[in-house]
Formats: structure tokens, C-alpha cells, sequence
């Protein structure tokens, strides 16, 4: 077939209809998944503002706390304030931010696509049931874990160390992706709930900023004043740092009696909140998800 | 397929809260024809081509495309269907190709044959070039072609076109009338919404009129014109003094009450003679020695079918933004 290039040439589109008996058949809800999720990548690829996100500001918050304050906070368990002794206390709760701000990504991706009118041209389309969610789902892991592994490298390169066990590691990747996964719920909600990406970027800065800062995100618990100390106590963003610091065997505020039950087991404080975040938002977020794009 | 109707639905209304988009309306499309549904913005065309595409729930009424029902059977009806919404929905962030691939993938096609369909239309609908572009970067009309391309990606039985052309200008709207008019030929089942009744009667077999959520009515191209009338002669002189011997012209010949427009020195009448009476017109002219500026044979536009349908003028028809007249416009 040649290609038309003036409106002289005579055109020739092919599309005879496809008769019912030579009707593709369904692939499955996780190839159609995969799609949509693959199309998030590349708007995460072609998006200049997305693609720092995911990669240069990790490797600049990495390299930024750790050489600016890496001097002036002292980590608790040493007498000096030891800049070695900061990054290792900084991977796991820039780790824990980032994991924490995938909620926005994915309200940002489920507003965008309301926007351009994304939702409508999928809903005409025969895909399996949850696809669109599990794309955004998927497509939002994998940004949140692209930046976690340009952040241990350059973690690794100032001074950064794993030194629990394999066990103790995998658990630690495991949290990860289990946070991840319930962050994508609260994102899912929020998206569906807010209309515009302007509104998604607006209340995500005004509460991802204050519960990943109020907590042991870059300083240790016991630098905080009150009341911010008890409120950080409790924040999940506390507990997965701290978690994640204690499963990788980093350098942590020593846990005294008398602490809150959520600081002497930030592991398991932190899954009760993945448990109870995915049992409570995710169905909500569902039907608001629902509701937002019916009519 | 066998269904001797690809559209068929009955007593569809659509009510937003108290406001009724669509009040109990019937469309009937026999397979491997076009329909057009013509109406001002607001009139309930988006509303029909939403339900009927499996994106909104009718509150009452029933409809099947493809031979399933729209709401008991969603998945197969979308199996079977293009949609190329009013606003060109492409991902503007993907690339010409990446988009119809995606498309095809999402139609359950092969990723090998999702490709090689995309390529292939892309290069049908000259838009080669553009193959490895980021569709943000497409002008108006190459996101159209790129949307309706994207429709066909699957061999759809049926193809619902809202408003292909609103927005484009005249040139690309035409190249992409010579896209559809090949289309026409393949045996694809289309409905198609618009605003332009030169575009209903250049593609479509049978045309709904439609206001306010109702069917006004119901024809061809000719036997609507039949009803408005047939066409209108137009004369146009540079003496502006004499446009009354004009007007007496026209009402001699053509028996109708003439339209003047003095500022514009012309004066408009309705005519069923088509070229005989233009002719008759011609010749009274040149007796009486007019000195004509223009002189013309023209459709009714869709201000004057609606007039005569309706007894009320189209409004906002100049206004090339959409006019919220129902809740249709107000909640997409």
C-alpha cells in the first residue's frame, strides 16, 4: 500500500469490520494492566518535571542532607555529631518520604487523566475490570522504586551501608513496596476526590510536606519539641524510617523505656498502618474512582 | 454478523437531577449505513453517542449495537466499537505510533499485530511522518485523523464520530471528509454527530434532526430540504436604490416572500426550481439591466432548517465555543 501524500492521491484505508467469530480474545486483566502501566512510564519518560522527581532530586536530597547537615546532627548512640554517622541515619527516611509521596504521583496521573479525557477513551475500550487502577498502580511502584535505587547507590557512594541480615533486608524492601502499595490507595482516593491536577498538587503539598518533615524523616525523635515529638511518635513516617533504619541495621535513637509502643516496634507499628490503610481507603477509593469517572 | 440493525434504541432519556439531556428518543441504524444526528450544541447529541458507546448509563429506554445491549453487556458491545469523542482524545504525550499501538493492545490485539495495524494506518492516513511525534505536537486536524485512526485500529463493526469536524478549519475539515467518504465503503456501521448540515449531507444516508433532547425530524438530505423549502436563490446588486425592482424580481419568479438584507444589497428567496429557477431568475435580470454583484444557488443552512423546523433560530450557531444550554454540557 503507498501513502497518500496529497489530498489527489486516491486514499485507501483498510477497515473492513471484524465479524464476532474473528474477535480477538480477552489477554487477562494483567496484560492489559501492564499496558496502561507502561503508558505511565512513558509519561513519567517525557515529562522533564516527572523525570527529575524520579531521578536527580533523590541523588540531590541524598548528597544535599548529607553534607549540609550531615555535620551539625548529632545521631543518638554517639557521643559527637558524626557526618558518617547522618547518612547512614538519612537513607532510611529519605527512603520513607519518597515512599510516602507516591500517594501524589498517582492522584496527580489519576487527575491528568480525567483532564485529557484519557478515562472516557478507556472506557470505551474492552479492558478487564481494574486495569486502569492496577496501570496507575503499577506504573507508580515502579516510579517510587526507580528513585530508591539511584538513592541507595548514591547513598552507598557517601557512606551508606546495609548491615542487617538478608532476612532483615528483604524485610526492609518488603515494608517498602508494602507502604508503597498503600500510598497508592490514599493517591487513588485523593485523585478521585480532588477534580483538577492543580487542587491534586495543592492539598498533596499542604499534607504530604508537614507528616514527612513532623517525624524522624532527617532528625532523630529526640531533636523534636513537644507536642511535635508525640504527634511524630505516632506518624508512620517515623516508623518506616525508623524501621527501615533498624532493618538495615543503620544508626537509630536507642528506644528507652517509657517510649510509645509505635517507636520500640516501628516494624510492626508500620504494617499494622499498611493493613489498616489498604482495608480502609482501598475500598473507598474504589468507589470514589467509580463515581468520579461515571456519569 | 447478522443483525440486520447495528444500532438499534428505543425511548432513551437521559436526566441529570431535574434537567433531561435526551426526552425519549429512537434511533434506528441499519448495518453498513451512516446516520447523522445534526443539532445545536446542547441539543443531546453527545448525550446519545454517550450511551450508545457504553460510557453512560440511559435512566430509561433501552438500546443494542452490534446486537448486545449496552448495559447488560458493556464489554461486548465495546468489543465490537470505534468511539472518536467530540474533544480528540489521544494521549498527547505519547507518540502517533505509541498511541495506536496502545489502542490495539487495549482492543486484545497481539502486540506484533497491534504494530504492524498501526503502522499501517498511520501510513493510510498520511501520517508517517509523524509516527515517532509526540501528539501534543500535532496540529488540530492530524489529531483528529490521529483519533479516528485510532478508532479503526480494531476493525470496529460500529464507529461513533462526535463531532469530527467542529474546531478544524475549512481544508483540514475537508481533507478529513474525504477520509470519512472512504471509510463509507468498507462496510463499517457509523453514527456520527454534527453541527454542519453540508456535513450530514455529504455522509450521511439518513440524517436525525434533534433539539432539546428530541428527534425534530427525520429524512435524508432531500427530503429535509423538501421540508425548509429547497434551496435559496441569492442576489447581490451595487445599486443599492434599486434592490426593490429586485425584490419584485424575485417574488415574481420564484412566488416567495424575498429576505432583504439592505446593507448588504441583497436580497434572499426560497426556491424549489433548483437550476431552472436560478436560470428564470438570471434572465429577468439581465431584461430588467441589473448590475449584479453576486449571484447564487445555496443549501438552507442549518439556521434556516431549524427556523423552519422549529419556528425558532438556532442560536449561538456563529459561536464556535460550545453554548451550555443542558446539564449535558455543563457535567462533561
Amino acid at each position: 500500500m503507498t501513502a497518500p501524500t496529497t489530498s489527489e492521491t486516491a486514499l485507501v484505508i483498510d477497515a473492513a469490520p471484524r465479524s464476532d467469530a474473528d474477535l480477538h480474545p480477552p489477554r487477562g486483566v494483567l496484560h492489559d494492566t501492564w499496558v496502561i502501566a507502561r503508558r505511565g512510564l512513558v509519561h513519567m519518560k517525557r515529562q522533564p518535571e516527572q523525570l527529575s522527581d524520579a531521578t536527580i532530586q533523590p541523588i540531590m536530597f541524598v548528597v544535599m542532607f548529607a553534607y549540609v547537615f550531615g555535620g551539625a546532627i548529632a545521631v543518638p548512640g554517639s557521643q559527637n555529631a558524626s557526618a558518617q554517622r547522618y547518612r547512614e541515619f538519612l537513607m532510611g527516611g529519605i527512603i520513607a518520604q519518597t515512599i510516602v509521596f507516591t500517594a501524589f504521583g498517582v492522584a496527580l496521573s489519576i487527575a491528568n487523566d480525567r483532564k485529557n479525557q484519557a478515562v472516557d477513551r478507556f472506557r470505551s475500550l474492552p479492558i478487564a475490570r481494574g486495569a486502569v487502577l492496577g496501570g496507575h498502580a503499577v506504573a507508580n511502584i515502579i516510579k517510587a522504586l526507580l528513585p530508591i535505587v539511584l538513592m541507595s547507590i548514591t547513598g552507598y557512594i557517601v557512606g551508606w551501608r546495609i548491615r542487617g541480615s538478608i532476612v532483615d533486608t528483604i524485610g526492609a524492601y518488603g515494608l517498602m513496596i508494602g507502604f508503597s502499595f498503600a500510598m497508592i490507595w490514599v493517591g487513588v482516593l485523593l485523585g478521585s476526590l480532588v477534580a483538577t491536577p492543580e487542587g491534586v498538587t495543592g492539598i498533596a503539598f499542604a499534607a504530604l510536606f508537614p507528616i514527612t518533615f513532623v517525624a524522624s524523616t532527617f532528625v532523630p525523635l529526640s531533636k523534636l519539641p513537644e507536642p511535635l515529638r508525640t504527634f511524630a511518635a505516632w506518624n508512620p513516617t517515623t516508623t518506616l524510617s525508623d524501621g527501615l533504619r533498624e532493618l538495615f541495621g543503620n544508626p537509630n535513637t536507642p528506644v528507652k523505656p517509657g517510649d510509645p509502643w509505635s517507636v520500640a516496634h516501628p516494624v510492626a507499628y508500620t504494617w499494622i498502618w499498611v493493613i489498616g490503610v489498604v482495608a480502609v481507603c482501598a475500598p473507598l477509593a474504589v468507589r470514589a474512582y467509580q463515581r468520579s469517572i461515571a456519569s | 454478523m447478522t443483525n440486520e440493525h447495528a444500532i438499534e434504541a428505543f425511548g432513551l432519556v437521559k436526566r441529570y437531577g431535574e434537567k433531561a439531556a435526551l426526552g425519549g428518543v429512537d434511533i434506528v441504524v441499519p448495518t453498513g449505513t451512516v446516520t447523522a444526528v445534526l443539532g445545536p450544541n446542547g441539543a443531546g447529541k453527545t448525550t446519545a453517542v454517550r450511551i450508545l458507546s457504553t460510557l453512560s448509563v440511559p435512566t430509561e429506554g433501552t438500546a443494542t449495537v452490534a446486537g448486545f445491549d449496552v448495559t447488560t453487556h458493556p464489554t461486548e458491545v465495546r468489543r465490537r466499537i470505534g468511539l472518536a469523542a467530540q474533544d480528540a482524545t489521544v494521549d498527547p504525550l505519547l507518540t502517533g505510533h505509541e498511541n495506536l499501538v496502545m489502542i490495539g493492545e487495549l482492543h486484545q490485539l497481539p502486540r506484533k499485530q497491534a504494530k504492524a495495524r498501526a503502522t499501517e494506518l498511520l501510513d493510510q492516513f498520511a501520517l508517517s511522518d509523524a509516527s515517532s511525534k509526540v501528539a501534543s505536537a500535532f496540529s488540530g486536524g492530524m489529531r483528529r485523523r490521529l483519533d479516528l485512526a485510532a478508532t479503526l485500529v480494531a476493525r470496529p463493526q460500529v464507529l461513533f464520530l462526535d463531532e469530527p469536524t467542529t474546531g478544524l478549519d475549512p481544508r483540514a475539515r475537508n481533507d478529513l471528509w474525504e477520509v470519512l467518504e472512504t471509510l463509507l465503503g468498507e462496510g463499517v456501521t457509523i453514527l456520527l454527530t454534527t453541527q454542519y448540515l453540508e456535513e450530514a449531507d455529504r455522509l450521511a444516508d439518513d440524517i436525525l434532526v434533534v433539539d432539546h433532547g428530541k428527534v425534530i425530524a427525520q429524512g435524508d438530505a432531500r427530503s429535509l430540504k423538501r421540508q425548509v423549502g429547497g434551496d435559496n436563490i441569492g442576489v447581490t446588486i451595487s445599486d443599492s436604490s434599486r434592490l426593490d425592482d429586485v425584490v419584485e424580481i424575485l417574488r415574481r419568479v420564484t412566488g416567495a416572500d424575498p429576505i432583504v438584507d439592505r446593507p448588504a444589497r441583497t436580497a434572499t428567496a426560497p426556491t424549489t426550481g433548483g437550476v431552472a429557477g436560478l436560470a428564470a431568475v438570471a434572465n429577468a435580470l439581465a431584461e430588467a439591466d441589473q448590475e449584479v454583484e453576486d449571484l447564487s444557488l445555496r443549501q438552507p443552512t442549518l439556521d434556516e432548517v431549524f427556523l423552519t423546523l422549529t419556528g425558532l433560530p438556532l442560536d449561538g450557531d456563529d459561536d464556535p465555543e460550545p453554548t451550555p444550554r443542558t446539564p449535558e454540557e455543563v457535567t462533561r
